[in-house]
């Protein structure tokens, strides 16, 4: 499996992508850091910013990734090899790359900025949605077998989580803004890792004293170790729930 | 017999004069050891010199018009037994006393310095340390209030009292006075034709300023900072604040300041920095909200349905999460020529006026008003989008709260 993932990450870095991936978040974030006096403020534009980008880029490149590797996955196929190691040994390979790329493209510049708990939440939060965003990739691309195909289906549940689901969530709190929602409202950002992570992060600027009575319930439940350790769980479910489908689509899978 | 009554008069007149004052020094080496010693053996007008030293007082009791004065800050100590001071004649001053340790309770206002139904008091350069009320008036006119220094020590909200009280109060002047620890720290039941100027009321665990039904005050260049829920004014008509600073008041119910039924005034040139909400208003109406500059609020604005006929002229708004907010459709109110810094429209006639309207009202502002829980979508990119269609074609945000005359460059710094 290693060896598999050795060879994933000599090619990755071999083609260049991840490298204007890399300097393409690192200049975002030093020259938002620079043009923004005051650090928090800067976290929070780069907040947005790595809501909607990590997960573009990562589901993108990781679904890319597998369907041009699809001739080396056949040839691995071919020896010797539990195909669960084949895959898991690509999916490690690419999001030991891809994270690898996050945190020198914005956990430097967090670092030498400003280096507080908020930071350090936004660099753990990207990561952890480099890695679901990675699985979620790999679901969608052994489900398909034409690479278009894929790419769209991959682009599709970035669609879904950035924009369509958050659409979804306010026409549910139209239809039953009757009914007290508040508590509601932990369970329906936890089916959404995008809006996990970003209420994490909000939670952590002072700018939750906006957020009144919710906010006070999310602080309550998030703000704490054992919020992050929740996060941190609701995460992990993202990465291998979609994973182990995936291993098992595989598994059964004409190539 | 008219003449005889006239040499009376005339007598009278030179006992009551300030040429038959005298000094009375009071301190370890002379004969008064303690001022109510000196108060019982002084006339009105005279002169109580309190030298350095640390006396113990309980209740000193100030029934003449007399002016103590101290020497080198010397301290009362109430010993947390009783009032600082208590006065109850017309033309009094205190002037560089230290005063500490008043008693607390619930029941009876205890205070670093009482004043009762007096007239023409002076308070200046005192230092209160550690007394329940600061400075407690009721029934006061024509008095000036200067240069004190009130730091409360109460350990939390319900065992503190106000800075500076006045109840029943007219034509009171405080001025650079600092106040820091207390419940409020200026409050004001009462209080007409008082003005306030260059104070500074930070972190008391209330307010800053409190008031109610204290018409035609004046607040100039006062500063209003860092307390526990920001500054609220209530049931008054007729003020005028000008020139202060309400910053840092940052809390789920912290407001730069809270206007509830408030007619009539003047709000002109103040700046509100870092607060959860710069002006709330409600139920307030006649308001000439001109020349401040909201920064990097929360809100910079909200305003209730029930607020009519408010005019807000040449204010900045820069950088505020939402600019206004309001809980209606309808709206009353006016306005003009402001500068908004998320205002995205041009100015083809290069006049400094933009050319299409804006409005200040976001989608989602209005939807968290609604809703309050639509709050975890906070900067969600979703959101974003919306905000940007409906700030286009409007449906839900109400279309008539819009500046038909933005400026293109901020008016005030």
């Amino acid at each position: 499996m290693l060896k598999v993932t050795k060879y994933v990450i000599y090619d990755i870095v071999r083609n260049r992508v991840l490298i204007a991936y890399t300097l393409f978040l690192l200049l975002i974030a030093t020259s938002l850091f620079n043009m923004e006096e005051d650090p928090s403020k800067a976290i929070i534009s780069l907040m947005s910013i790595v809501m909607i980008m990590v997960p573009l880029i990562s589901i993108v490149f990781a679904t890319t990734y597998f369907f041009n590797s699809y001739e080396f996955i056949e040839l691995l196929v071919a020896q010797p090899l539990k195909r669960s190691t084949i895959l898991l040994g690509e999916y490690i390979g690419v999001a030991l790359s891809l994270s690898f790329a996050f945190l020198a493209g914005i956990g430097i510049p967090i670092l030498l900025f400003d280096a507080t708990a908020t930071g350090f939440v936004l660099i753990l939060s990207g990561t952890l949605l480099t890695l679901v965003f990675i699985s979620l990739a790999f679901l969608s691309s052994v489900i398909t077998r034409d690479k278009a195909k894929g790419i769209g289906t991959s682009l599709m549940l970035w669609f879904y989580f950035s924009i369509i689901y958050d659409a979804l969530i306010l026409m549910l709190l139209f239809t039953f803004s009757d009914y007290p929602l508040e508590q509601a409202m932990i369970p329906i950002a936890s089916l959404n890792p995008i809006d996990l992570g970003r209420i994490v992060i909000m939670l952590k600027l002072d700018i939750s004293a906006l957020m009144g009575y919710t906010g006070a319930l999310f602080k309550n439940f998030f703000g704490n170790a054992m919020g992050i350790f929740y996060t941190c769980g609701i995460m992990f479910i993202w990465i291998i729930v979609p994973l182990l489908c995936s291993i098992k689509v595989f598994n059964g899978k004409n190539l | 017999m008219f003449r005889l009554s006239l040499l009376t008069f005339l007598s009278a007149l030179l006992v009551w004069s300030p040429l038959g004052a005298k000094t009375i020094d009071v301190g370890a080496t002379y004969t008064h050891k303690h001022p109510a010693q000196a108060i019982a053996s002084a006339n009105n007008g005279d002169v109580i010199i309190l030298h350095k030293g640390t006396y113990v007082v309980k209740n000193l009791l100030i029934n003449k018009s007399i002016i103590l004065k101290g020497e080198n800050q010397p301290v009362l100590d109430a010993q947390m037994k009783d009032f600082g001071i208590t006065i109850t004649a017309s033309k009094v001053t205190v002037d560089g006393i230290t005063i500490k340790n008043s008693a607390r309770a619930s029941m009876t206002d205890y205070a670093g310095i009482q004043a009762i139904k007096a007239s023409h008091l002076t308070l200046k350069n005192n230092i209160l340390i550690n007394t329940y009320f600061g400075l407690h008036l009721a029934g006061i006119d024509s008095s000036l209030i200067e240069n004190n220094t009130l730091t409360g020590n109460a350990p939390d909200d319900a065992r503190s009292g106000n800075g500076i009280h006045l109840w029943q109060c007219n034509a009171i002047s405080i001025r650079k006075n600092k106040i820091s620890g207390h419940r409020d720290g200026i409050y004001f039941e009462f209080a007409r034709f008082c003005h306030i100027s260059q104070n500074i009321s930070e972190k008391n665990f209330r307010y800053g300023l409190h008031f109610m039904f204290s018409d035609n005050d004046i607040y100039t260049n006062n500063i209003f900072r860092n307390n526990g829920t920001g500054v609220a004014v209530m049931y008054t008509k007729g003020i005028r604040m000008t020139g202060n600073i309400f910053a840092d008041n940052w809390g789920s119910s912290a407001y730069g300041i809270l206007l509830k039924d408030i007619g009539d005034s003047y709000i002109t040139g103040n700046t509100f920095i870092n607060n959860t909400v710069g002006i709330f208003m409600e139920g307030s109406s006649r308001i000439n909200v001109t020349g401040n500059s909201f920064q990097n609020n929360g809100w910079a604005l909200k305003l209730l349905a029930n607020c009519a006929q408010d005019t807000f002229i040449r204010n900045k708004f820069n950088g505020n999460t939402f600019d206004v907010s309001t809980n209606g459709t309808v709206t009353l109110n006016y306005f003009k020529h402001n500068y908004w810094d998320k205002y995205t429209g041009y100015d083809l006639n290069r006049d400094g006026i933009g050319d299409i309207p804006y409005r200040p009202v976001s989608l989602y502002a209005t939807i968290i008003e609604q809703m309050p829980y639509a709050v975890m979508l906070l900067r969600s990119f979703a959101v974003d989008l919306l905000d940007k269609a409906e700030k286009n074609i409007p449906s839900l945000t109400p279309d008539q709260l819009k500046d038909d005359s933005p400026l293109m460059k901020s008016p005030v710094q």
